[in-house]
């Protein structure tokens, strides 16, 4: 099979962009979509042009690091699938297929179709972690979560930090990323003593990035290949109202015990 | 203090305040329609309602005033969202994409408008009375006499008036189609952006509002409707329609106009 490609060709953030139109070479359907880039890009280069930038790494659905939006949908048309699940058999011979970076104020673009996503991971630096003394691993069962509990917080868990959330919704916005991480811990009794300071801390962080609000409009859920649900989006909420109503921490007299 | 300052600094504290006013705002929706709704009865009954309310001139204004600081308040938070929101996106694709969104969503501060210029019109209308607008004549001249004997202004005289004429009538469905839209959406909406949702309670909650956005639209459609079709008031708007003072009309030769018909 062969596919026509209209792929956003953008030398650098400060350089302005184009779509330009590429020939597949004869593909095989059972390739991956991210190997059909490899191909296109073996011979760009042996015709001396400038290979397609795109971000990949595990190809196996789980780092989080590939990305496009692909017919105006973030990992191409399935559901709950990445970019690098997704396959040339769900193309027809012949289709033209338009390939866009995902686009946000918060994830600048670098080059082509990689943008940077590290707004995601200063979220996380803000307050997704719990602060433990590490040591050897602790025995199971040790500390009981309930098993709905668990669940849940496996589901939230899921979250790969991809930002295709983001690059669905209207708004940019990364609320449904933010929700996942918040109730992941949230959800654990390890994660109770700094639950009310790490949901205020990453929300701030969130709005500090220039991400837009959350208009309930369902897409991200619809596009993220994890199939996080809204459902912790309003989880989310209801913790940062109790953060909100709970204030600041009141600050240490004296020169404190340091 | 610093409660509600570090809320309306956070995108999600500006969502409170949405919900908040519009879950306000729905309530009076609801309130304001099971008061007009007395239009179905007979003239003295919702004449004597409207006397009651002009009788409490302070439990009256309190809630116009409330009402007012809550329209401003859903509207200026919505335009600052809006506006935040589309920052957060300064290069748009090729095609916007709606993949998985309710279309509802998308057109909130468009219907949100369109309600906002209603309710100017609605206002000027019906509660300042201003005579150049309605299509009829001056709305201030119409006076019923209640039970007790005592003289009013006739509330009921200036609903079906008012909704004989087409496009008057039209332009209340609109509005209320707009309504429609966005309570779709936003009565949904609220109880997420207030936390209250789970995998058990969403579909719920999405009942509710389909259910409840359909009931305010027919209980709304109703009036004008069943006025301008001269089910309800006919009559009795043909006997008033001669209090109205001629020297009031707008134009001296609309009327003529109206008596060729
Ligand atoms: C009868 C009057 C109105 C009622 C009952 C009403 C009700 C609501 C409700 C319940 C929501 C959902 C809040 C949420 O998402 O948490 C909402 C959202 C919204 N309303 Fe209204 N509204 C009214 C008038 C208006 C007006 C006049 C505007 C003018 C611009 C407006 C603009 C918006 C916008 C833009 C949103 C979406 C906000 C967001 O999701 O970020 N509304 N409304
Ligand atoms: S490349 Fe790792 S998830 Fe797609």
């Amino acid at each position: 099979m062969k596919v026509t490609l209209k792929v956003w060709r953008q030398k650098s953030r400060n350089t302005p962009g184009e779509f330009k139109t590429y020939e597949s070479p004869a593909l095989n359907p059972n390739m991956s979509f991210l190997e059909m880039l490899d191909v296109v890009n073996e011979e760009l280069a042996n015709r001396g042009e400038e290979p397609i930038a795109f971000d990949h790494d595990c190809r196996e659905g789980i780092c989080g690091t590939c990305s496009l939006v692909i017919d105006g949908k973030p990992h191409g048309p399935h559901q709950g699938v990445a970019t690098c699940q997704t396959y040339m058999r769900s193309f027809k011979n012949g289709d033209e297929i338009v390939v866009e970076p995902f686009r946000a104020r918060a994830f600048p673009l670098v080059k082509d179709l990689v943008v940077d996503r590290k707004a995601l991971d200063r979220i996380q630096h803000a307050g997704g972690f719990i602060s433990v003394r590490t040591g050897s691993a602790p025995d199971a069962n040790n500390i009981l979560v309930p098993k709905e509990n668990a669940d849940l917080a496996m589901d939230a868990a899921q979250c790969i930090g991809c930002g295709a959330c983001v690059a669905a919704c209207k708004n940019a916005s990364a609320m449904l990323f933010v929700a996942a991480k918040v109730s992941h811990l949230g959800l654990l009794p390890q994660g109770q003593p700094e639950r009310h300071r790490r949901v205020k801390a990453m929300v701030d962080q969130m709005d500090a990035e220039g991400f837009g609000g959350c208009t309930v409009t369902g897409s991200c859920e619809a596009v993220c290949p994890k199939e996080i649900s809204l459902d912790f989006i309003a989880r989310m909420n209801r913790d940062y109202a109790a953060a909100l109503i709970r204030g600041e921490p009141k600050p240490i007299a004296g020169s404190g015990a340091g | 203090m610093s409660s509600i300052s570090s809320l309306y600094k956070s995108s999600l504290g500006q969502k409170y305040v949405m919900a908040a006013s519009g879950t306000l705002l729905f309530l009076f929706v609801v309130g304001h329609l099971v008061g007009n709704l007395q239009v179905f009865g007979s003239p003295e009954l919702i004449n004597t309602y409207a006397h009651f309310l002009k009788s409490k001139p302070l439990l009256l204004w309190g809630v116009r005033l409330g009402l007012l600081a809550l329209v401003a308040l859903h509207v200026i938070t919505a335009v600052q969202l809006s506006l935040a929101n589309k920052a957060a996106r300064p290069v748009e694709y090729a095609k916007p994409p709606t993949y998985g969104s309710a279309w509802q969503s998308r057109y909130m501060l468009g219907t949100g408008s369109v309600i906002a210029a209603f309710v100017v019109y609605h206002l000027a209308h019906f509660t300042a009375l201003l005579p150049g607008i309605n299509g009829v004549g001056d709305f201030r001249t119409l006076e019923a006499t209640l039970p007790g004997g005592e003289k009013t202004h006739d509330v009921y005289a200036m609903i079906v008036l008012g909704f004989q004429v087409w496009w008057v009538t039209l332009f209340y469905l609109v509005a209320q189609a707009v309504l429609f839209i966005h309570l779709g959406h936003g009565l949904a909406s609220m109880f997420q952006s207030l936390g209250f949702r789970n995998h058990i309670w969403w579909p719920r909650i999405q009942l509710f509002a389909k259910v409840a956005s359909i009931a305010i639209f027919i209980g709304y459609a109703l009036i004008p409707v069943s006025i301008y079709l001269r089910v309800v008031g006919a009559d009795y708007a043909e006997t008033k329609r001669f209090e109205l003072k001629p020297a009031a009309l707008v134009e001296p030769a609309a009327a003529t106009g109206k008596e060729a018909k």
